[in-house]
């Protein structure tokens, strides 16, 4: 008997598979029966060709070491006990996260014309000013569909009572998508059985729904519109996720230099037939990196002239450069807002209530708060430069009451959730441990949800972060229809 | 397919290349010294001269002895051209395109730098290097069959060819130069029997042995065998081979009307002299030329394939 669930701790936690009581819950009970079931050594075995999986098909994550010489692969941190979540409740989450990618594409559009949200008083016009992610130069310009992000990766997180909360939206360029599919492909390498018996709504729909998005956004019209997808190079942390999808799409995987912008404003790659014209980039490459004209003139990453072809409608970029004025936290506070007001709607999912250091009155309940709160600067992501309140030092408290005195547009400050948990393979046994969801939602002629998305898990015990470069994992995520169950 | 792509694969073949060559080199260089009598002058710097890196050498080292010249050629990281290096090299070329090339070629070009890094001190103890070196060759064989019979026979492959054709073509002249004027200085009539060892090691150091006694009757002589290292159409580490199989494969490439031209140049330059009758000094220019009109040639297949600027030709797709 391999896992035995009476020995599993949910402690003040919502737990994605088992209730409080310890019984599993109704959409997840073929799954707790089915890892009570299987013997010690059974379970090892499943384990051990999990990790076979992941090698035989190369999923690596690339991490700098002085002392291994440079960027090195590391085989990608999997767990094989899968996350589940209903198909009734991940329909809600749907359509929500579809008003919200909507209504953020409206509000980059406006930022970038008429500014109807600022003119309204909805939106300050101090926090824009102050905006590092806003760009001058792409004021006036309409990319086709006047969409701007068409791909983005928003992070839920569940509180104690169940509720999800959107922890933040990616609109720069979110990863993970390629490790989605992976872990997808590993499970069903190692439980085929699973798969058989269960009602698991498929993923892999994800590489031929990108390529169809970014098809849409071509500006000339072609049966097979050239598409590529640029990326910084091999030392780049998510390079092998840039390789998959470029695989998957069949489209060519360039680097800068391989790109030149024509006299007639036109993006041609190089090759060896010569310079071949290219309609859709889908770049995985910062905004400032991307043209060294109009941005960063050091970037070697770039193509010069990209934004000039990019504003006179010769080439579609995605997402569209500047989209993330609207990836920064302290916009994000302001998305319900924004359902309200482009949508006349209300928001299907809730924001995580965030205080906003700008505001005096908000500040001063952040500053005599500071032990209770979870801090965090507006730009960064990957869970770097953060101040967790509950667990912090009072001299590192101090430290964060000097930033946000110093830079107050610079921080939010939001409640510590108790993230939900999920019972993760340890040794032998199942422990809990937290988790969050990144689902992955494309805007082109129409829009797009994964099914589900990439869990990311901390697996170290008590921890919350879970960025695979500091101690993080991943599970593969199961939407299951319960009809008929 | 992607010029940087094509840039890579030309590069990978070019170092897989020379260090194969290096290797021939010093095994064959030993085995020579050897069978020599003790006063005979020869020695290790023919080698550093046959690689062209004498300037590199003297500054690192004070005598071309054995030892020195081993270790700079072997494994000395502060020359590009050690095998380490150019090992090292292809598999860095080959790493950042190993999602195109067959997953088996990467992976064998990684074994083969592996290999490389961990048995240095053997390829530096002289009872060793024998195997060290053979299992080098060996080893590059397979993954120059391994592409030969995996990759797509598209572009990507000519361009393979083409690397590794212009490297062979490049060292059988340099060796046949070194060889030819500064270690065989003197021309007679009379056969001496060292002269004939010195010849036959020349052909080894190419595998060429075998094959010239198939070809060519009668002992191993300097004209003979500097027709044949050269001017043999059918040998395929002589001179005339690898520019024809330049040629051949810039035939299938698009927009090849300059590389062509280069090509077909040498080509006919090559077919008309005389080199196995020219006296020593005549020869020399001669391959000094031959050898400025490889680079050339390598230098326009860069510019035409790999390093497109905005006055490319345009692709219709």
């Amino acid at each position: 008997m391999a896992i035995r669930w009476k020995d599993y701790r949910i402690k003040g936690f919502y737990d994605e598979l088992l209730q409080a009581t310890g019984r599993s819950r109704a959409w997840a009970r073929p799954l707790c029966k089915f890892f009570r079931s299987i013997s010690d050594a059974e379970l090892a075995d499943r384990r051990a060709a999990s990790d076979l999986a992941i090698r035989a098909m190369g999923i690596t994550f690339t991490v700098y070491s002085e002392e291994e010489g440079g960027s090195i692969d590391r085989a990608w941190p999997f767990d094989i006990i899968p996350r589940v979540i209903r198909k009734d409740e991940w329909d809600g989450i749907e359509a929500g996260l579809k008003q919200r990618v909507q209504a953020l594409n409206l509000f980059i559009d406006d930022i970038y014309h008429d500014q109807r949200i600022v003119k309204d008083g909805v939106f300050p016009a101090e926090i824009l000013a102050d905006s590092k992610n806003f760009r001058p130069q792409c004021v006036g310009v309409t990319p086709q569909n006047g969409v701007w992000a068409h791909i983005c990766g928003s992070d839920l997180v569940r509180d104690k009572d169940g509720t999800m909360y959107v922890l933040e939206d990616n609109l720069r360029v979110p990863s993970g998508v390629s490790y989605m599919l992976e872990n997808r492909a590993v499970m069903k390498r190692t439980f085929p059985e699973l798969f058989e018996h269960y009602n698991i709504q498929p993923v892999d729909e994800y590489p031929s729904q990108l390529y169809e998005c970014l098809a849409s956004i071509a500006p000339r019209e072609a049966e097979f519109p050239e598409i590529v997808v640029l990326t910084p190079g091999i030392y780049n942390s998510a390079y092998f996720e840039h390789s998959y999808l470029a695989q998957q799409m069949g489209a060519e995987l360039v680097e800068g230099r391989d790109l030149l912008v024509g006299d007639d404003d036109c993006v041609y790659m190089r090759t060896v037939a010569g310079l071949s014209r290219v309609d859709v980039i889908y770049r995985r490459i910062d905004d400032l990196f991307l043209d060294p004209e109009a941005f960063n003139p050091d970037s070697a990453l770039g193509v010069p002239g990209l934004m000039r072809a990019w504003k006179k409608g010769n080439v579609a970029l995605a997402n569209a450069p500047g989209a993330g004025v609207a990836d920064d936290k302290v916009v994000y506070a302001f998305v319900p807002k924004m359902i309200k007001y482009y949508l006349e709607q209300e928001p299907l999912i809730p924001n995580v209530p965030t205080y906003l250091c700008i505001d005096k009155k908000e500040r001063d309940y952040v500053l005599a708060n500071l032990d209770k709160l979870v801090v965090k600067p507006a730009n960064e992501s990957g869970g770097y430069g953060m101040l967790i309140g509950p667990q912090a030092s009072p001299k590192e408290r101090a430290k964060f009451a000097r930033l946000i005195r110093r830079d107050p547009r610079n921080y939010i400050a939001q409640p510590l959730l108790t993230l939900s948990t999920t019972p993760t393979l340890v040794d032998t046994h199942a422990e809990p441990r937290h988790l969050d969801l990144r689902p992955f939602i494309l805007s082109g002629t129409r829009t797009y949800v994964t099914t589900g998305g990439l869990t990311r898990v901390a697996l170290k015990r008590g921890s919350t972060v879970v960025n695979s470069s500091q101690g993080g994992g991943s599970k593969d995520t199961w939407i299951i229809d319960t009809d008929g169950m | 397919m992607l010029s940087r792509v094509a840039d890579s694969i030309y590069w990978i073949a070019r170092y897989l290349e020379r260090a194969e060559n290096v290797a021939r080199l010093v095994n064959v260089n030993a085995h020579l010294l050897l069978d020599m009598p003790r006063k005979a002058t020869l020695g290790w710097q023919p080698l550093i001269d046959i690689t062209g890196d004498a300037t590199l050498f003297d500054s690192l080292y004070n005598e071309a002895s054995e030892r020195n010249v081993v270790r700079f050629l072997i494994a000395d990281g502060r020359n590009p051209g050690s095998i380490l290096n150019t090992v090292k090299s292809a598999r860095e070329n080959a790493r950042t395109i190993r999602d195109i090339i067959p997953r088996e070629a990467w992976e064998g070009i990684n074994a083969l730098f592996l290999e490389v890094k961990a048995n240095l001190p053997a390829g530096l103890a002289h009872r060793r290097r024998f195997d060290f070196l053979r299992s080098i060759i060996d080893t590059n064989q397979g993954i120059t069959g391994l592409l030969a019979g995996t990759m797509l026979h598209d572009y990507g492959y000519d361009v393979l060819r083409m690397g590794r054709n212009l490297e062979r073509a490049d060292m059988t002249t340099r060796i046949v130069d070194v060889r030819s004027t500064t270690l065989l200085p003197h021309e007679s009539e009379e056969l001496t029997p060292f002269e004939n060892i010195q010849w036959m090691s020349v052909l080894h150091s190419l595998s060429a042995l075998q094959s010239y006694t198939q070809k060519v009757q009668g002992p191993v002589r300097r004209a003979a065998v500097i027709r044949f290292l050269l001017q043999e159409r059918e040998f395929p580490r002589a001179f005339l081979h690898c520019v024809g199989e330049v040629r051949t494969c810039l035939q299938a490439l698009p927009h090849n009307d300059d590389p062509m031209r280069y090509a077909n140049r040498i080509l006919r330059n090559l077919r008309s002299a005389k080199p196995d009758q020219m006296p020593a000094k005549k020869l020399q220019k001669f391959l000094d030329r031959s050898q400025l009109s490889l680079a050339r040639l390598d230098a326009v297949i860069r510019s035409t394939y790999f390093a497109l600027d905005r006055k490319a030709p345009i692709v219709e797709n």
